[in-house]
């Protein structure tokens, strides 16, 4: 029976569980915050930042990532404000110059008043949101794939032994990929560097 | 590369997971590079998945998947090397030996890197080169100390 | 060597250490640092071994090679002691000499020792050289004390007595208040109060503790934790174990830059002589107090500096930084109380102990106790790394240490605390240096690194080398970082390549408040600051770029043109030979004119062409005088000039 934690969300008052973080806490009552990286299976991740909220303390506020962020007693929290709104437009603006067509970007652009040409059209149209690796870490639990480089360098790599085994019976991450970007680099590491058969 | 020497190399570690860069680094040193078949032995020995080894391998800039040349060329970029002119030194490097940052020439002769700091900021520009470090090099100097090695 | 079990064991071994050194006999320190080995220091150690055998001396005189004093300017630095000569630039040639007229005829080698470039007059002894005046070097002055892979010489100045104080003499508490009350603040950039972190962590819940020690230095431009670690290394340890013991930590990790190859072997070395000595390990000292200490390398990634990141490498991760709405004093290293602190700031702990707070707090203002070693260098004339006060003001670090710019130039800004920090104008010079001062001033302390700059630098280049230097080290997970610095990155290629646009800075601006506000880590946070330091305090440069397609310091490639002077060229067809592009046309007694076409704007002409005719300008953001009609090339040399 864990503690219970009281806390004020959109003027709404919320009873969480000790350990929650704030935007499970936002979820078990419906409040919507709108995030890229989340997903309830997997480990929270604190990549997109889209789950900022602000933190009342009297007159001081305080932004944070949700997604991440435990749930603390009297804690207030608004999921919109100026500033969160303006964060929430600007990490937009920059995923859309990857994937200007992605269904859930344009969605979000929309509510937040962002201009997908705001700048240069990037190659890459993945986000990195990193579902699909984690899903096959966390859950599938193959490690077909994973993260390399990092920087503005970083981007998903299927491993091309493991991929030729495992993914074809599985495609888990399949639905997980908000741009579409997981099913166009499958193919390309399929035709590409597969294993020919008998190997 | 025998699969003995790989793995008497990682029983020098303890096989925790931890371990894992120290292994790898001290793999990149004895090679010259990080062959697949070594992390493969890694990945088994210290059970870790090959995923988490492969980031590893090209997050740090001390790992390379490619076998190397004889002699490593690292131009340091640190800011007090840049403002005393590391970038000219960096393109007379790269057209001397014909390859950019990160490249081989074709007979493994020489690696070129960039570095972000080797700590001999009062010395800049520097070059090192198989570690031994060449402080205060001029454009000139480039091509007599590159001339040095075979 | 049988293992010390308690303070009057370490006490007598000191004894018996030193009645065997006599204080008279000659000892010659030759700094063996990095830096002047590259100058070629171990050649001249391998010399004074030579010549000092071949005068059959070698019983009467001993040779060391020692840690780095900081002069880097003019290394490789010798100090004959006990009378703390100070030669600079010695080469194995000059060794013989040194010998026999110093160390034989007890005279001085005139040439070898400081002389200053106005006036000429000398400085023989290493304190008396205007270098060193202004300096208070606490920690760096045993560097030339000691050979860096000696503990006997360590023991020798007094070693390991501020760890047997706190041991014996002192609780775990009473530690952490000294360092409380010493207002000790953190050296690696944060700044943070060590005291207040370590007493976190000696209240936080759990069994298993770290003390870990940031050795991974990756601000480019600063090395003040390469000389500490290579030089004193047991300075080091003493401050860890310390630590150890006050917050109720077993277990310590050196985690160090594998760019730093000799200091990793100094550490291990220091490690391995410790634990023979029974100052690590179970035990130690007999108090009954266990500590052992692992060392692990970096791999080569600048944001493993940052103590989630580091923490998540000693893990075997790739270095991603973590969230630190809980800190990591309380939830760190495999989520167990961590107390993560820079080299210096451990280095400054035994001697805290030792001479207690209220000595470290004469030093120093209000806000920022002590001394802080920083290393200066760039358009400076002596580079180097300077231990002083806190409070001195930016300019006497310039002028009178550093002896202000070199080759006549005007100074234009330094930059302070890597690519977290920003630049500094002349106008703020008079600026105290301290957290707090140069955080208000756009910059920041960082862990020490001061880069000086001059009017032939570019700001709106150092902006990009800074932003570019970022997206490269950025660890890629969250996106108003990898993002935010990969449009910047664009940008200002754009900006210095001539094809900036009008909101252009306000783009930066924005895209910088992204950054800042929603990183998840201080890399992302702070990355805007250069940035931001150089559109507050250089905008004009930025508007030239954009607005004149000028570079003002004649500095971005694509941005400046290059021209013979034909007034002044001599037709001496060095420049034809070297242009890489073959655009110079001309010949013997034929003035050389640039095919403005065919030049890539190397600047190869420029360094070649002999300073007595200095025939070759930079032009940017207007075009080159037309080049003159072809009679009028010829030059007549019988003619007088």
């Amino acid at each position: 029976m864990s503690k219970k934690i009281h806390l004020q969300i959109d003027g709404r008052d919320i009873e969480a569980e000790e350990g929650m973080t704030v935007l499970e806490a936002a979820h078990s009552v419906g409040i919507n915050i709108p995030t890229l990286c989340f997903h309830h299976e997997l480990e929270p991740w604190g990549g997109c930042r889209l789950c900022m909220v602000e933190l009342e303390f009297g007159d001081w506020t305080r932004r944070v990532v949700s997604c991440v962020y435990l749930v603390e007693e009297g804690l207030v929290v608004k999921t919109r404000s100026l500033k969160v709104d303006k964060t929430r437009k600007g990490i937009l603006e920059l995923l859309l110059a990857h994937a200007p067509d992605s269904p859930q970007l344009t969605a979000l652009a929309e509510e937040y008043g962002a201009d997908r040409n705001r700048f240069e059209q990037d190659a890459s149209f993945c986000i990195h949101c990193g579902l699909c690796v984690r899903y096959c870490a966390e859950v599938a639990e193959k490690h077909a794939l994973g993260f390399i480089d990092r920087g503005i360098r970083k981007e998903i790599s299927f491993i091309p032994e493991i991929a030729a085994k495992e993914c074809n019976d599985c495609k888990g991450c399949f639905p997980l990929c908000p741009t579409s970007y997981l099913q166009a680099a499958f193919v390309l590491v399929e035709s590409l560097a597969f294993p020919s058969n008998g190997k | 590369m025998e699969a003995e020497r790989i793995d008497q190399i990682i029983d020098e570690y303890q096989r925790t997971p931890d371990l894992l860069i120290q292994v790898l680094l001290a793999i990149q040193s004895e090679y010259n590079w990080l062959p697949k078949a070594a992390l493969q032995r890694v990945g088994e020995k210290l059970q870790v998945p090959l995923s988490r080894i492969l980031h590893i391998a090209t997050f740090y800039n001390a790992f390379s998947l490619v076998p190397k040349g004889r002699h490593k060329v690292h131009v340091c970029m640190g800011t007090a090397c840049h403002v005393r002119g590391a970038p000219r030194i960096l393109d007379t490097v790269q057209d001397l030996t014909g390859i950019g940052a990160g490249e081989t020439d074709l007979e493994f002769k020489f690696s070129l890197e960039t570095v972000n700091c080797i700590g001999c900021c009062a010395l800049g520009p520097v070059i090192d080169i198989d570690g031994k470090i060449h402080g205060n090099v001029s454009i000139r100097d480039t091509a007599d100390i590159l001339e040095q090695y075979d | 060597m049988t293992q010390l079990k308690s303070p009057e064991e370490l006490d007598n071994y000191r004894q018996t250490l030193s009645s065997g050194r006599d204080a008279n006999t000659p000892c010659i320190a030759i700094c063996a640092g990095t830096g002047c080995l590259a100058y070629g220091a171990a050649e001249v150690i391998g010399a004074f071994k030579a010549e000092i055998e071949k005068q059959g001396l070698t019983a009467k005189v001993d040779t060391k090679g020692t840690g780095c004093p900081g002069y880097c300017e003019k290394g490789p630095v010798v100090v004959i002691y006990p009378e703390e000569i100070c030669y600079l630039g010695v080469m194995p040639e000059d060794v013989p000499e040194i010998i026999t007229q110093t160390i034989v005829g007890k005279k001085v080698v005139d040439r070898l020792v400081y002389s200053d470039p106005d006036s000429g007059e000398k400085a023989i002894h290493q304190a008396d050289i205007p270098y060193y005046k202004q300096q208070k070097r606490f920690l760096l002055s045993s560097n030339t004390l000691i050979d860096s892979r000696s503990i006997d010489d360590y023991l020798l100045i007094n070693g390991y007595s501020a760890l047997s104080k706190a041991l014996f003499q002192m609780t775990a508490e009473e530690v952490v208040e000294e360092v409380k009350k010493s207002k000790l603040r953190g050296r690696g950039g944060g700044g943070f109060p060590a005291g207040r972190k370590w007493e976190g962590s000696r209240d936080a819940p759990g069994e298993v503790k770290y003390v870990l020690v940031n050795a991974d230095e990756g601000d480019p431009g600063a090395f003040m934790d390469r000389a500490l670690l290579e030089g004193n290394p047991h300075s080091i340890l003493e401050g860890l174990i310390i630590g150890g013991y006050a917050i109720g930590a077993h277990e310590g990790y050196v985690y160090v830059r594998q760019e730093y190859p000799l200091a990793v072997e100094n550490i291990n070395l220091a490690i391995e002589q410790a634990e023979e000595y029974g100052l690590l390990g179970k035990d130690i000292l007999g108090s009954g107090f266990d500590f052992t200490v692992k060392v692990h390398q970096g791999a080569g990634a600048f944001v493993c500096g940052e103590s989630t990141a580091l923490m998540t490498a000693l893990e075997g991760r790739a270095g991603e930084p973590r969230p630190k709405y809980v800190r990591s004093n309380v939830k760190g290293l495999w989520n167990r109380p961590s107390v993560l602190n820079n080299v210096e700031t451990w280095a400054n702990v035994p001697l805290i102990i030792n001479r207690g707070a209220d000595w470290f707090t004469q030093y120093g203002t209000e806000g920022s106790k002590g001394t802080k070693i920083f290393s200066l260098v760039g358009k400076i004339t002596n580079t180097g790394l300077v231990e002083v006060p806190m409070g001195i003001t930016l300019r006497d670090i310039i002028y009178k240490i550093g002896g202000g710019i070199p080759g006549g130039k005007k100074f234009k800004a330094i930059q302070t605390g890597g690519p977290s920090g920003g630049c500094i104008p002349e106008t703020l010079l008079d600026l105290e240096v301290g957290f707090d001062e140069l955080t208000e001033a756009g910059s920041m302390m960082g862990s020490g690194g001061m880069i000086v700059m001059d009017e032939d630098t570019c700001m709106v280049d150092m902006a990009r080398y800074f932003i570019h230097f970022l997206s490269d080290e950025s660890c890629g997970k969250c996106v108003p970082c990898r993002e935010g610095l990969r449009q910047m990155d664009r940008i200002l290629k754009k900006i210095t390549e001539g094809r900036g646009e009008e909101g252009d800075t306000k783009t930066l601006e924005e895209l910088s408040e992204l950054a800042i506000d929603a990183s998840l880590c201080a890399l992302g946070k702070s990355a805007p600051n250069p940035l931001l330091s150089t559109l507050r305090y250089f905008k004009d440069e930025y508007e030239a770029h954009i607005k004149e397609k000028r570079c003002p310091a004649l500095s971005c490639k694509e941005l400046i043109s290059y021209y013979i002077d034909p007034e002044k060229c001599r037709a001496c067809r060095a420049c034809m030979r070297k242009c890489p592009v073959d655009g110079i046309s001309g010949g013997k007694n034929r003035i050389h004119v640039i095919d403005q076409e065919k030049c890539t704007s190397c600047g190869t002409c420029l360094d070649v062409c002999p300073p007595k005719f200095d025939a070759v300008v930079k032009y940017s953001g207007e075009p080159v005088p037309p080049p003159i009609p072809e009679e009028k090339r010829t030059i007549d040399r019988k003619k007088k000039k």
